[in-house]
């Protein structure tokens, strides 16, 4: 079995031919291409977006993606939600000594298909090989540019008392495939992970009635709305019956004890919007495929505790809070 | 879900919302304790104590088993993993029960500690992995018990010679009958915990509602049994009587499930055990028996006595009996709290101070 | 403590049955029910089957909360 050495990392002929065969092959455009230090980009915008994100997910390969998708969609999604047109990304990958050549070629080839869907390109990269041990497999970590949309006016500062909250589909689908991924807990079940570029589904709905933008990712969406009421000091209260669930991530959280609001979302966005145009945002985002699940969840109050209130499905009230640490099966 | 949802119904739930209130109403006082982890993390969830009245005070008992296996179990569970050729198999709930200097949760990294959803699994990568010993956490009550009693049958057929359970079992009823003795806790109905009793079925129950003079009604665990149960208790009260009543007979039968009894009596012996936080319930707690002793941990290694740690100013033990509160421990929120709990109570999600924690913050 | 929920018998092996709900599925042990049937609801814990969910005796229960004034 081909794997990657000490020696594809060491800048020699191996790591050029390893490039060329498998990177810009597959990655292929004008910036890459020239395997320059740096790329060299003109802008037009006046105000840009910038972000980065490391990913270490584990299983490597997941029903629904894999690191590679991930670490796209993982920038991308961060550069959508902060209301910019993602275009060009940096892609820095730390292999371990003896990783399969295989796996490393399907990762690539998903962060190609990746950045195609999304229209993104990779225009600088780094790749290094550490010994046996001392990292687990990969480890990828893209950063991002993109020009903010000019109709873009977000900042937590604009959210007032009366905003509705906007979920764009199902939560928990990222987390419940990998825990069926992860195979020791025995379950089979057709559950994929959500993971997407979410960055023309906000091309169709960007527009200044949306205040606020996140996508839930680790923690879920009930740590994103604490993030959210902690930094605006408004309360939060939202409904259960209005928070769309796949049926088996439900009946899979049922099983295990596990909270489908602290689990983590790859390809859903949270957005904070003015009452008068929730309505007409609503109806854009079902008309996109990955928001045709899309719902108003619930509203900003105008108490200033900085709590977030469930109603429940049988008329109850619940405080949540941030969850501490990870979530583990229970028999309890 | 279908025999779910049906149960969390909005519109029923508001009706027996109402009941209960018009019920309660000319009641003084009363402390309804539920003795079951599930049905703690119910109330919670659903967020049922904001709507009861005043008047009716749902209290936690000790039926978190998590909670009241002693520190030092935790201790030697993790003096285990230090040993080279032995993993350690858990269900999730007992991995950030702190233990004197760690928990399980931080011994996982190594590869020590594997988290499992069934006893069979742990006995089944037994199977499959011979140059390992694997020993499994045997915590939970009688729901529990049978599954890893069919786990270790399974064990003994494969004729596995490297598989264990560390046996950290309890029984509920005794500590029922302790709680039910104490004045100070004061219960005037117990809602049973409603998977114990579909294994045990309903005799222990009589003896403690006759014997005390307690309303005692098997709960299930969605909301609208909940509340059922709960206006089926204050009806009790209302008319001064005291008896067993099973709210959850759709799964519970009077006799339990025989097979599961039988089960249990073959492969576990009684003992006395100790509680965290409350100390040494007689007969309480379960063994393995002499004829699978070949599979008890203890018997095939020196456990050795770790330096187990006290726990100063945790009242979890008052806080198990629903004697104290959460917030009648200093303790609380300021120094016991989810990212550092010091007890047992707010280490499981569904122990009473992390349940507290999260609705009162 | 007792998390389990019920869910459907699909297969049935010796001890061991398939069930499913919502899509999910697993491989349990039913040692301790008499006589399950495929198209069963049993009550699920740390996997096996603990109990038969008598359906006839949910419908009841429902009926009677549906019916409370």
């Amino acid at each position: 079995m081909k794997t990657i050495t000490l020696s594809h990392g060491s800048g020699g002929t191996l790591m050029h031919d390893l490039i060329k065969d498998l990177f810009i092959k597959n990655l292929n455009n004008p910036f890459l291409n020239k395997l320059g230090d740096a790329a060299l980009i003109n802008l037009r915008a006046n105000k840009l977006a910038y972000t980065t994100d490391s990913f270490v997910v584990k299983p490597l390969f997941f029903p629904g993606g894999d690191i590679g998708k991930l670490s796209v969609c993982g920038t991308v999604n961060d550069l959508a939600v902060s209301g910019a047109i993602p275009e060009y990304l940096s892609c820095s990958m730390i292999v371990e000594d003896g990783f399969s050549y295989a796996s490393l070629e399907k990762i690539t080839i998903s962060i190609r298909d990746t950045c195609k869907s999304a229209g993104v390109n990779i225009v600088t990269g780094d790749f290094k090989v550490v010994e046996k041990g001392a990292i687990d497999g990969i480890f990828i970590n893209t950063s991002g540019i993109g020009e903010v949309f000019k109709n873009s006016n977000m900042s937590i500062s604009r959210i007032r008392p009366g905003d509705k909250i906007i979920i764009s589909g199902t939560i928990g689908d990222h987390a419940a495939s990998i825990l069926l991924a992860r195979e020791e807990l025995k379950f089979k079940a057709r559950i994929l992970s959500d993971c997407s570029p979410l960055n023309k589904l906000v091309s169709s709905i960007i527009c200044r009635g949306i205040k606020f933008m996140r996508d839930p990712t680790r923690g879920g969406l009930a740590t994103t709305l604490n993030e959210i009421s902690l930094a605006s000091d408004y309360n939060i209260a939202i409904e259960e019956k209005n928070i769309p669930i796949k049926e088996s991530v439900r009946v899979l959280c049922e099983i295990l004890g596990f909270d489908p609001l602290y689990m983590a979302n790859e390809g859903k966005l949270i957005a904070i919007v003015s009452k008068d145009s929730a309505g007409s945002i609503l109806s854009k985002m079902k008309k996109h495929s990955l928001g045709k699940d899309a719902r108003i969840i619930g509203e900003v109050k105008k108490e200033k505790n900085k709590k977030v209130y469930l109603k429940t499905q049988s008329g109850g009230l619940r405080i949540l809070d941030m969850i501490t640490g990870e979530q583990l099966p229970r028999i309890c | 879900m279908k025999y779910i949802d049906e149960f969390r119904n909005l519109d029923i739930a508001e009706k027996l919302y109402r009941l209960i209130d018009e019920e309660a109403k000319d009641l003084r006082q009363v402390n309804f304790m539920e003795v079951c982890g599930t049905h703690t993390m119910a109330v919670e969830r659903f967020g049922i104590r904001r709507l009861l009245p005043e008047n009716v005070k749902l209290i936690s008992g000790p039926g978190c088993p998590v909670c009241v296996t002693p520190k030092d179990y935790i201790d030697k569970a993790i003096a285990l993993t230090a040993i080279d050729d032995i993993i350690v198999f858990s269900f999730g709930d007992m991995l950030k029960v702190p233990g004197t200097n760690s928990s399980l949760l931080k011994q996982r990294p190594s590869g020590k500690v594997k988290v499992v959803y069934s006893a069979m699994d742990a006995a089944m990568f037994a199977e499959n992995n011979k140059d390992k010993r694997i020993v499994f956490l045997g915590i939970g009550f009688e729901t529990t018990v049978p599954t890893v009693a069919a786990s270790i049958k399974y064990a003994k057929k494969k004729k596995l010679k490297n598989f264990f359970v560390y046996s950290g079992h309890k029984i509920m009823p005794p500590a029922m009958k302790l709680l039910a003795r104490d004045k100070h806790v004061n219960i005037k109905g117990f809602l049973c915990p409603a998977h114990v009793s579909a294994i045990i079925g309903v005799k222990s129950y009589n003896e403690i509602s006759r014997k005390y003079n307690i309303p005692c009604v098997i709960a299930g665990f969605e909301p609208l049994d909940i509340l059922q149960s709960i206006l089926m208790l204050v009806r009790q009260v209302r008319s001064k009587k005291a008896k067993v009543e099973n709210q959850y007979n759709r799964v519970v039968k009077a006799s339990g499930n025989i097979r599961a009894l039988r089960l249990i009596e073959e492969v576990f012996s009684i003992k006395d055990s100790e509680w965290r936080g409350i100390g040494v319930i007689p007969k309480s707690g379960l063994i393995l028996s002499k004829r699978y002793a070949d599979f008890d941990i203890e018997n095939n290694i020196n456990l050795q006595e770790p330096k187990t740690s006290v726990d100063k100013g945790c009242i979890c033990g008052s806080v198990l009996k629903g004697i104290k509160t959460p917030l009648d421990c200093r303790l609380f929120f300021k120094k016991c709290n989810p990212n550092n709990p010091y007890g047992a109570c707010m280490v499981s999600s569904e122990g009473t101070c992390a349940a507290y924690y999260r609705y009162r913050k | 403590m007792c998390l389990a929920i019920p869910m459907k018998v699909l297969k049935i092996n010796g001890d061991r049955a398939t069930v499913s709900s919502g899509g999910i599925q697993r491989t349990i042990g039913i040692n301790f029910l008499k006589g399950p049937k495929i198209g069963d609801y049993v009550i699920v814990h740390a996997g096996f089957a603990i109990e038969k969910l008598d359906t006839v005796k949910a419908e009841e229960t429902l009926k009677i909360l549906e019916e409370l004034q």
